[in-house]
């Protein structure tokens, strides 16, 4: 007869030295696991109750300017500076990593109205109420030497808004009128004017040459260059594409007061949005409601919110004279993960993905907590649209089918087409 | 290409170190970026291999050979998978979008279908470096297999698999009932007159040994070797693996047969008095205690693949039970006499049942379909099926083994039998292990069936090599993975279904859960108004104004169906009409 009976040598399986990983065969066969759909259901859960419990995004508070502020910047090389200015002329240099200031420089008498940053890093402008264009060196002037301009632009008007192109060595501001400026000179170089309302914001789109004023803010999406997003008064924001812009891309629907600041992170998947109700929310680009909401008791009206350059914080200047830095990623871990961190992190964001519509994952990983004002706003604000719907309904249903038409979200917010 | 100058070779130094660095030994390296002075010694080498390399060339060339052959891969892409082994890894039907659905949803489901696939091979390909073979047995020219005794066999295989068949005599304390833990490392005696003790079977090592001085139903690990449970005559105690008693849970009385669930941590015991009762062993709650009103539950089996539990009757019924319902999931009639053992394969296709009536029948359970059935001298009172398939049948004091039970046709002749020295009582496989054990009325019998077990163990399920500190991870995972008893089906995998609930049910869920229901549309009450506008005419008025609106809701909405009605009959009619036969008058019909 032949013979062989299932004999396993111990030497290979297990360890020989304490020193030594622990050997781990692996078979994978369907049959020596089953319950794989319950089981990673579970896991998944597990996954979205855990990252509610790690979402701790605040990570520092800069204090030290003494009103409210009202802009920040980033510096164009370094991921550890950042610039804000404020209401009483202000202008701070910030060091993140330490989180001191390490330079002031009183810029303006008045409203430090807009800042930006040249792109080789050496120097910023400011413009404020005084109606002057300031450009200041980036480094500190050595000891005993005043703090001075290198040069300065008078204007005849107050200017609200300025931003440096990409490459070259051109501005452009906004006030009453969008002049584009040479470095060199001192007058513009080319002036635009569209009827006779003032500008509030200007943009560069970084890849192109060409400029967009909005209602409050604009910002252009770094990846995809012919969109980009405006922050509005009506509590909304738009996603327009450039080449059609008769209707939004999107509408973002979130916010319950108006919003005043809009920035997107370096990828373009997402931006980030501060409003006057004191809250700071973070929108993908294509959906409609935002994925996270950002607020403290004591961070009041949120003006001006940046997203750093290497896609892992948000910085927010409100009216309570701080700066703070959140978290993009509100449950990530910072610092360097190791691998097995890292496998684990990945495989709960798949998990938490994979089963994103089950009923009591949603749950879990929609819920924000949210001021009681805000929520309260929400309420009402939800109750007024279910009015306005039904009354729509109402007025269809009793007049000629057909003489009322049916619009999306999207069409209604556009008044008009101005070519 | 001339012999290359020392020169040459410093100042190239860098590049011939690259094109050789098969003969480049570790130490070189480090000897390069030490020290200043080796740089002759590796160009040295260089040189020489540089040199030889020329040679090769030069020879080459000679015979007339291209410098750097191109050469094709004689079997482009990818290495094929045998059908068979990728069979075993699918994992259901693929899905197709639906006909009216958007771009992204296509998107999203051929990519989720690629990324499925992708996995599905990689299993399939990892197949190749399992390191174990599974055992077998094949008799000479003429020889039966069953005709092999024990001890041939003993004495024909190694020491250590031969001492894989030894007995326990035990003959004071009753016929034995057993179990194997999960991974196949521990044993479980249970004598009836109480006697308890478990053993790490492979090495003879004792790890408790006592008398509860009271018959003993049943014996079963929990999830691990760390506690065990035991059905004694009364109640259920939970012992620890030293012996020492951690719970009496007086709520689970009368328990004649139990069964872990080891993906939910729940102990299901039958009791006597005809209760199915689920314990949570990680909480220490009892999650569902079901009255069957069968009568006395004695046959008790658990299906493996969606931890439905199956109960054999004297009736000749097979009830099958889950937590979540009072009434049986399945009622399967299966034996004209009373079922006296019944048990299940681990992937859940196959239900193998004994009866009084002396027969041994297959099922399919996914379809609930009698595949075969075979007749038995004297019928099997234990049944266990092993990991790779073999079936064991014990009837009176012989146990046999059958091969490819669950397969097309009916059972042949047995590949293995074994004769004891007293009544069987209890029979199972060990995990992992070519070895069945037996308990009778002389003690326990461990059995060696070459080919029973799974030679290839998941280190991150079961492993039973494991440390204290495996144990104790894996113990940790298993508990944060623990799935809900409220999601015990028979199908396990319907979370990642579509729901596809109806409106009613739906609706009906939602007013059971709000308390009232928010489709009701509400009395319509008319606005108090000042002025004396609000006097009872004028209201009445009003009201009648909405009823009038709302009758004629109703009555817009029951002509629309009733003419959709119309056309579909309409429809209907005009089919037949067109399949029918046609006449030469029908071009005269309207």
């Amino acid at each position: 007869m032949k013979v062989k009976v299932l004999c396993r040598n111990p030497d290979d399986y297990v360890r020989e030295t304490t020193r030594d990983i622990q050997k781990v065969p692996r078979n994978y066969d369907p049959t020596l696991h089953p319950f794989e759909v319950p089981r990673e259901y579970t896991r998944a859960l597990n996954a979205t109750k855990l990252e509610r419990v790690f979402a701790k995004p605040f990570v520092a508070s800069l204090d030290g300017h003494r009103d409210g502020i009202s802009c920040i910047v980033k510096h164009s090389k370094s991921l550890s500076t950042v610039l804000s200015g404020a209401c009483d002329g202000e202008v701070k240099v910030w060091n993140l990593p330490k989180r001191e200031c390490m330079r002031t420089v009183q810029a303006h008498e008045g409203f430090v109205r807009g800042m930006c940053s040249r792109f080789c890093g050496t120097s910023f402008f400011t413009v404020g109420d005084d109606k002057t264009i300031k450009q200041w060196n980036m480094e500190a002037p050595g000891y005993g030497v005043r703090e001075e301009p290198i040069n300065t632009i008078l204007g005849k008007a107050v200017f609200t808004g300025i931003d440096h192109h990409h490459r070259e060595g051109t501005f452009a501001t906004c006030g009453q009128t969008v002049d584009i400026w040479d470095e060199q000179r001192s007058s513009p170089i080319r002036s635009f004017s569209w009827g006779v309302d003032s500008f509030s914001s200007v943009r560069y789109n970084p890849v192109e040459v060409i400029m967009q004023l909005r209602s409050n803010t604009l910002c252009w999406n770094p990846m995809e260059a012919y969109y980009f997003t405006c922050a509005n008064e009506d509590y909304n924001l738009y996603t327009y594409d450039i080449r059609h812009l008769d209707v939004p891309v999107t509408v973002h629907m979130d916010h319950v007061s108006a919003v005043l600041d809009v920035d997107y992170s370096p990828t373009g998947r997402e931006f980030v949005s501060a409003s006057f109700d004191k809250t700071v929310r973070i929108f993908q680009k294509d959906k409609g409601h935002s994925r996270e909401v950002y607020h403290t008791k004591r961070m009041q009206h949120v003006i001006s919110v940046r997203w750093s350059a290497d896609n892992k914080y948000i910085m927010s200047g409100s009216d309570e004279m701080n700066i703070r830095l959140w978290k993009a990623n509100a449950s990530e871990k910072l610092g360097l993960l190791s691998t097995r961190e890292k496998a684990a992190a990945n495989y709960n964001k798949k998990l938490i993905e994979k089963f994103q519509h089950h009923p009591q994952v949603r749950r879990i990983a929609r819920h924000r907590h949210l001021p009681r004002d805000v929520l309260k706003q929400k309420r009402e604000q939800r109750e007024m649209k279910e009015a306005r719907r039904r009354k729509e309904q109402n007025v269809r249903k009793h007049s000629k089918p057909g003489s009322v038409p049916l619009l999306t979200e999207k069409e209604k917010h556009v008044v008009a087409v101005v070519e | 290409m001339a012999a290359p100058t020392p020169e040459d070779s410093s100042s190239t130094h860098v590049e011939k170190k690259s094109k050789q660095k098969l003969s480049k030994r570790y130490w070189e390296e480090t000897k390069n970026t030490d020290q200043k002075k080796p740089e002759e010694e590796p160009s040295k080498d260089v040189q020489n291999q540089s040199e030889a390399t020329v040679k090769e060339r030069s020879l080459k060339r000679k015979k007339g050979e291209s410098d750097q052959p191109v050469k094709e891969d004689p079997f482009p892409g990818q290495a094929p998978i045998p059908t068979e082994r990728l069979q075993k890894f699918r994992r259901g039907e693929k899905h197709k979008a639906p006909a009216g659905a958007g771009r992204k949803l296509k998107e999203a489901i051929v990519f989720s279908e690629s990324v499925s696939e992708l996995a599905q091979k990689q299993a399939a390909r990892y197949d190749l470096l399992l390191p174990e073979d599974a055992g077998f047995l094949e008799g000479d020219e003429g020889e039966d297999t069953s005709t092999i005794s024990q001890d041939d066999i003993a004495d024909a295989v190694d020491i250590t698999s031969g001492s894989k068949y030894f007995n326990l005599h035990l003959s004071q304390f009753g016929p034995y009932r057993l179990d194997y833990s999960r991974n196949g490392r521990h044993l479980l005696l249970g004598g009836r007159k109480g006697h308890v003790a478990c053993i790490d079977w492979q090495s003879k090592d004792l790890m408790c040994e006592m008398n509860v001085m009271e018959t003993v139903n049943d014996v079963k690990w929990l999830h691990t070797e760390a506690m065990f449970a035991v059905a004694q005559k009364k109640w259920l105690y939970i012992y620890d693996s030293k012996g020492v008693e951690l719970h009496c849970v007086k709520k689970f009385n009368d328990v004649l047969k139990m069964q872990f669930l080891p993906y939910h941590f729940l102990l299901a015991t039958a009791s006597a008095t005809g209760f199915l009762q689920y314990l949570d062993v990680s909480v220490g709650k009892e999650v569902a205690a079901i009255n069957t009103k069968l009568g006395r539950l004695d046959v008790m089996a658990q299906n493996p693949y969606n931890a439905v539990v199956h109960l054999g009757h004297p009736n000749g019924t097979v009830s099958l039970w889950s937590p979540n319902q009072r009434e049986p999931l399945v009622k399967m009639l299966c034996h004209r006499g009373a079922v006296r053992s019944l048990t299940v394969d681990k992937t859940g296709m196959h239900m193998v049942t004994s009866g009084l009536d002396r027969k041994l029948k297959v099922y399919d359970i996914r379809a609930f379909k009698p595949l075969h059935s075979c007749f038995l001298p004297a019928g099997a009172s234990c049944l266990s099926l092993s990991q790779k398939g073999l079936l064991s049948a014990a009837t009176g004091d012989v146990v046999q083994v059958y091969k490819n039970a669950c397969g097309s046709s009916t059972l042949s002749k047995p590949y293995m039998a074994h004769r004891l020295r007293g009544q069987v009582c209890g029979l199972a496989y060990c995990p992992f292990e070519d070895v069945l054990g037996i308990g009778h009325d002389q003690g326990f019998t461990s059995m060696i069936v070459p080919g029973a077990g799974e030679p290839n163990f998941d280190a991150l399920d079961t492993n039973p090599y494991r440390s204290f500190k495996q144990r104790q991870e894996w113990e940790v995972k298993a508990l944060l993975e623990k799935v809900q008893p409220e999601l015990i089906g028979l199908d396990p995998g319907q979370l990642g279904k579509v729901d596809h609930a109806s409106f009613e049910q739906r609706h009906k869920e939602r007013v059971e859960a709000l308390g009232f229901d928010p489709l009701a549309k509400e009395k319509f009450k008319p606005v108090k108004k000042k002025k004396g506008r609000s006097s009872a005419g004028s209201v009445e008025k009003r009201k009648r104004k909405v009823a009038h609106e709302d009758q004629r809701d109703i009555i817009r909405q029951s002509v629309q169906e009733k003419m959709d009605r119309q056309k579909e009959l309409e429809e209907k009619s005009k089919e037949k009409r067109d399949l029918g036969m046609k006449t030469t008058l029908d071009r005269f019909r309207k």
